[in-house]
């Protein structure tokens, strides 16, 4: 093994693949929030679907595409092999009491089961939206565009998509409230002075980004 | 006649420098073709096992603990001496040697204690190369603080953990060493024999804690660096493992013991609460520095507070009696600690004592918040006020602490030469398990130094002229006398396996500690000691009729483990009467009731006990042979040690 | 003060131990009966009290590790009521009273579970693992003597005091026995950053670090997911922060070292 893989296949190396590419999934949650701002647009869609039109086309954004996909490739493959070697790490004699809840949170504990809902919710996301726009031909608006805002549409009509989109963006908040702050302390940025503010910012982050992804299903349902 | 003491001629400032050159070299390329055995991995041992490593000895290192960082110098709280002057208040090497000489009551060697003074320079270097983090001032340099008998400032600390910082020092040196293969190292390991071949220690017999398997181990030289025998007391701030075992199986096999007798009481502990207590917790005498010990005026108020009807704090600034600032006002608070301790007996013993026990004194510090604040002193004492408030759920912060002495150090041990060898050729003792360098009574903050002295600085160099003079031909345990041993330890295992009695070991250690701690404590006469000694035989016998055991000799068994160390406890205790019966005055840690001044301080006889009592054994049930070493002070005038 | 109350009167408690015979056997819990036990007991002397009992009626003593009992040797290592050390924060099992238990309590002990910590017998576990970490670097390599005068090298107090404080780890391994990957990141950071704060440890800072981690992942210990379990649970109060600066210490190790292997 050279350096780099050893490097990388260490517990902290794979910690800190976890972070950088934690911290790069978040930055595209960023880009792909605020398109979908153009959702709450009273256009009928009109912008919306310009904007999806350029993702879907522009080489700069399909080859970014190529680097989230082996951004979301690392952060679960290296997840998944962490939370099983760390529950190797205990043992096969769990403690018979164990009241791991008195000194930290269930969602720190827990990002393995959140992320994993989120990978699932995930997949039914891409089927519904990108697998439709990229794999089979979509009805073009006025101004020929691929219609994605009446897939939106006619996805949230269906009261199932809507709670499981719902309970996605949940477990991504619980996520987000530990991984933002923890990437930074895996890498090692911590500081008496910013350190606060970091976690701050992080669960500002992570609400508000979920609340408005969320808003989405909850406002084509009711109100569309 | 005397085994020679190997003190070197000359002016004492040359001694050691002198004998340095002196000592035989072991040939570099020869030093790999010697294994040195080490047991004990405390700061004796460690740095010991450490440095000889270095130098390119094979060392074995053995320890009953699971690992050598457990040892307990870790506990050691307040700092460790060192005439290093930094403070620019006078100190010196040669202050150092006066003032320990002068703690310890005149009755420690020059010779050693000058080199220790020496030395003491050396271990904070080397320390600080290590990554000790001592305390330090703002402008970066090391911090001191004051102990008890100097009127200097020479304590280097770490907080109240200097003791742990120290040791994880040489725990650091040794793991390296452990690392590059120079040092094997056995955990859970206990010693319970060592191999004498033809007069020499070739080896030792052990026991393993985890599967009890008994194991033979050879070297060209052994080092005891097994600690002290406070544990005699029960009750004793010394950890529940630390035993005499190791010492005295070595005493056995014909190292003498010198000065067993001198024990270290401790001012500053945790008073008992309960039959159920296990150990008494030390508080660092650092405490004095800024805490003022009292006692109610009146034999009246000190009732009522023990009955509850008044509060420690409702008792008047006037009607308080601060003892140890009215009858020593140079040293006040900060006088050493036999003389603390003593004082704390005699106000209890007016029935002035506190705590519903009567047996405590005030330890306060309400002058102190006073003056500087609570945070500041909170900054220096809080882990010593957290502990407090842990062990008796009072808060030291808006009440006085409680205090009583307790046994703390023993500063009697394994005779030792100038080289720290015992009597056996090739066996050597360091630390706190030799008698060396403390006399009747150690100075605070000196247990550290001695015991990092002997490791880094002169067993190094001593053993080496030992090695020298024996041929580099490998050892192995081929010889008879390994055989012999390891029967012995099996038949003493099965023994106490088999006795199936009643009494568990916890209850005659128990009844072993009240006996000594009665008659042989704080306060010791001819007649409670002769009582002692027929009550210890009984006891004694009882244990080898009457101890209870479970389970087996060949797995984990803490009884078992606890039963060897107390049979070696009854017999050691004996020892400790006889040499206190036998010296007729006060010293140190040594009180006599018949011998005292008229102010009831410890009255010495010079002209006659101006020795180191060294006692020979001589088969079991059977009178210890006493061998005296005279002591000479040629450079010290001795005096009644006046502290006021 | 909290927890005080010197006229309570004797317990009645119930234990539930964990019972092992040795490593190769599988162990359960047995549950004991002890009684008239004193407030100002420690949660150890408690045991005392079972065990001088039970060697009494001829049945084996609980097996447990312990020495000092004054909070700093970090031999004792129990897990009390589903808590490493029990319920009473920045506290070893030997400094824990039982003024903190009621009459009538039951109470869970178990040893330590990582499998970097095998079990002895009962409540005694294995954790030579931590020494062996050490052995890969957690000291800097001076042999004794000809060593600078201690005042040549002046360390800012504030940095000296931080390394102090990460120097305090007392190796009980609680960190490990209550994070949920049996992490041993807090004890390996604490003496990375004590090392890495002080100009002493910075001649060989990258190699410790490289070869102090490799050590670690091969005893079998998790990785650090940040949950905080073991800063929570430390005796002596080690700083998460420390985590952070052995992360940093790693990662620019592994960037600039000339290690290629």
């Amino acid at each position: 093994m050279s350096w780099i893989t050893k490097t990388f296949s260490s517990s902290i190396g794979r910690k800190i693949v976890m972070a950088v590419t934690g911290l790069f999934l978040c930055t595209f949650l960023v880009v792909h929030l605020v398109g979908n701002l153009q959702l709450f647009n009273a256009d009928n869609g009109a912008a919306f679907n310009a904007y999806s039109e350029f993702m879907g086309h522009n080489p700069l954004i399909r080859t970014m595409e190529i680097v989230l996909v082996l951004g979301f490739g690392f952060h679960i493959y290296d997840g998944l092999v962490l939370a099983a070697k760390n529950r190797a790490a205990r043992g096969n004699q769990r403690y018979v009491v164990d009241h791991i809840e008195q000194n930290s949170s269930w969602h720190s504990r827990s990002m393995a089961l959140l992320g994993s809902i989120v990978l699932f919710f995930l997949i039914v996301h891409l089927y519904n939206f990108f697998g439709s726009l990229r794999f089979t031909d979509v009805p073009r608006d006025a101004n020929g565009n691929e219609d994605a805002y009446a897939l939106v549409i006619s996805a949230f009509k269906n009261p199932f998509y809507v709670v499981l989109y719902v309970i996605g963006q949940v477990a991504l908040l619980y996520h987000l409230l530990h991984g933002f702050s923890s990437a930074f302390q895996t890498l090692g940025l911590t500081h008496r002075k910013y350190t606060p503010a970091i976690k701050y910012i992080g669960y500002g982050f992570s609400i508000i980004v979920c609340a408005a992804f969320a808003a989405m299903p909850i406002y084509f349902y009711f109100f569309k | 006649m005397f085994p020679d003491s190997k003190i070197p001629e000359g002016p004492l400032a040359e001694k050691w420098d002198k004998h340095k050159f002196n000592v035989k070299l072991v040939n570099p390329a020869n030093k790999r073709k010697y294994d040195v055995i080490v047991v004990g991995t405390g700061l004796a041992g460690a740095s010991a096992a450490a440095s000889l490593a270095e130098l390119g000895y094979n060392v074995k290192a053995f320890t009953y603990h699971d690992s050598p960082r457990r040892a307990h110098s870790i506990a050691a709280q307040g700092g460790i001496n060192a005439a290093k002057n930094y403070q620019n208040d006078g100190d010196s090497v040669y202050r150092l040697f006066y003032d320990t000489i002068k703690g310890g009551d005149y009755r420690a060697r020059e010779a050693n204690v000058y080199r220790l003074a020496q030395v003491s320079v050396n271990i904070i270097d080397q320390c600080v190369a290590q990554g000790v983090p001592f305390a330090r001032e703002y402008g970066g340099l090391l911090a001191n603080r004051s102990f008890g008998g100097a009127q200097v400032s020479r304590t280097f600390y770490a907080r109240g953990q200097t003791g742990q910082q120290l040791l994880l020092g040489a725990y650091s040196a040794l793991s390296r060493q452990v690392a590059y293969g120079k040092v094997k190292l056995y955990t859970r390991t206990e010693m319970l024999d060592v191999v004498i071949v033809d007069g020499q220690a070739r080896g030792i017999i052990t026991r393993n804690l985890i599967t009890g398997e008994i194991e033979q181990h050879a070297g060209h030289a052994v080092v005891l660096a097994t600690g002290g025998y406070g544990n005699v007391f029960y009750l004793s701030t010394n950890a529940k493992y630390s035993n005499a075992t190791a010492a005295w199986r070595a005493h056995k096999k014909g190292a003498y013991f010198a000065n067993p007798c001198f024990t270290q009481i401790h001012p500053t502990c945790i008073p008992v609460s309960g039959d159920y207590q296990s150990k008494l917790t030390l508080m660092s005498e650092s405490l004095r520095n800024d805490g003022r010990v009292w006692v109610p005026k009146e034999k009246a108020t000190a009732e009522r507070l023990r009955k509850g009807e008044i509060r420690v704090n409702d008792i008047k600034e006037e009607d308080r009696d601060y003892f140890l600032e009215r009858k020593y006002p140079a040293f006040g608070n900060l006088v050493p600690r036999d003389v603390a301790s003593r004082n704390a007996k005699m106000m209890c013993d007016e029935g002035r004592g506190v705590g519903s026990s009567g047996l405590a004194v005030f330890l306060d510090f309400a002058d102190a918040i006073k003056r500087n604040g609570a945070d500041w002193v909170s900054q220096k004492y809080g882990n010593l006020f957290d502990m407090y408030a842990k062990i008796t759920g009072e808060n030291p912060y808006e009440q006085p602490m409680r205090i009583y002495p307790a046994v703390h150090y023993t500063m009697g041990g394994l005779w030792v030469d100038y080289n720290l060898q015992t009597t056996v050729p090739g066996l050597y003792a360091t630390g706190e398990c030799n008698f060396s360098d403390h006399g009747a009574n150690r100075l605070g903050a000196s247990a550290l130094m001695q015991g990092l002295a002997d490791g880094y600085f002169v067993i190094p160099y001593t053993i080496g002229d030992y090695l020298a003079q024996t041929p580099p031909k490998p050892v192995t345990t081929e010889h008879p006398a390994f055989k012999e041993a390891e029967a012995e330890v099996r038949a003493r295992v099965q023994k106490l396996m088999s006795i199936n009695g009643t009494r568990t070991p916890d209850d005659f250690h128990k009844a072993l500690g009240h006996i000594m701690w009665e008659y042989c404590g704080m306060a010791r006469t001819a007649e409670g000691l002769q009582h002692a000694k027929a009550e210890i035989q009984k006891l004694r016998r009882e244990f080898w009729s009457d101890l209870k055991l479970v389970g087996t000799e060949a797995e984990m068994n803490q009884a078992l483990e606890k039963a060897g160390r107390v049979a070696d406890f009854l017999e050691l205790g004996e020892l400790m009467v006889d040499d206190a019966y036998h010296r007729n005055e006060s010293c140190g840690g040594h009180f006599r009731e018949e011998y005292q001044t008229p102010e009831g301080e410890a009255l010495r006889d010079d002209e006659n006990f101006t020795y180191v009592a060294a006692w020979e054994y001589t088969g079991d049930n059977q009178v210890s042979a006493l061998h005296k070493e005279d002591l000479r002070f040629e450079n010290v005038k001795l005096t009644q040690r006046s502290y006021k | 003060m909290a927890g005080s109350n010197p006229n309570a009167k004797p317990m009645n408690l119930t234990l539930k131990v964990w019972r092992q015979k040795n490593r190769n056997t599988q162990g359960g819990i047995v549950d004991y009966q002890v009684k008239d036990i004193s407030p100002d007991m420690s949660f150890l002397e408690m045991l005392d009290v079972l065990n001088e009992d039970l060697l009494r009626k001829g049945e084996e003593p609980v097996a447990f590790d312990h020495d000092c009992r004054e909070g700093i040797c970090g031999s004792c290592n129990l897990f009390i009521n589903g808590r490493a050390h029990g319920p009473e924060p920045g506290t070893t099992t030997c400094q824990l009273h039982m003024r903190k238990f009621n009459d009538g309590d039951t109470i869970t002990i178990e040893p330590w579970r990582a499998n970097a910590f095998p079990v002895n017998k009962d409540l005694s576990v294995d954790r030579s693992a931590f020494d062996r970490i050490i052995q890969a670097g957690g000291y800097i390599s001076v042999n004794t003597g000809g060593t600078p005068d201690a005042n040549e090298i002046p360390i800012p107090k504030e940095i000296a005091d931080r390394a102090f404080e990460a120097a305090t780890c007392i190796a009980c391994g609680a960190c490990v026995a209550s994070c949920k990957n049996a992490s041993a990141m807090l004890f390996v950071s604490a003496k990375v950053s004590q090392l890495a704060l002080l100009p002493q440890g910075h001649v060989e800072r990258k190699s410790r670090v490289e070869n102090m981690v490799a050590q670690m992942d091969k005893e079998g210990f998790g990785a650090c997911t940040n949950i905080g379990s073991c800063a929570a649970e430390c005796p002596v109060g080690i700083s998460l922060e420390n985590i952070a600066i052995l992360n940093r210490e790693f990662l620019s190790a592994k960037a600039t070292s000339n290690n290629l292997a």
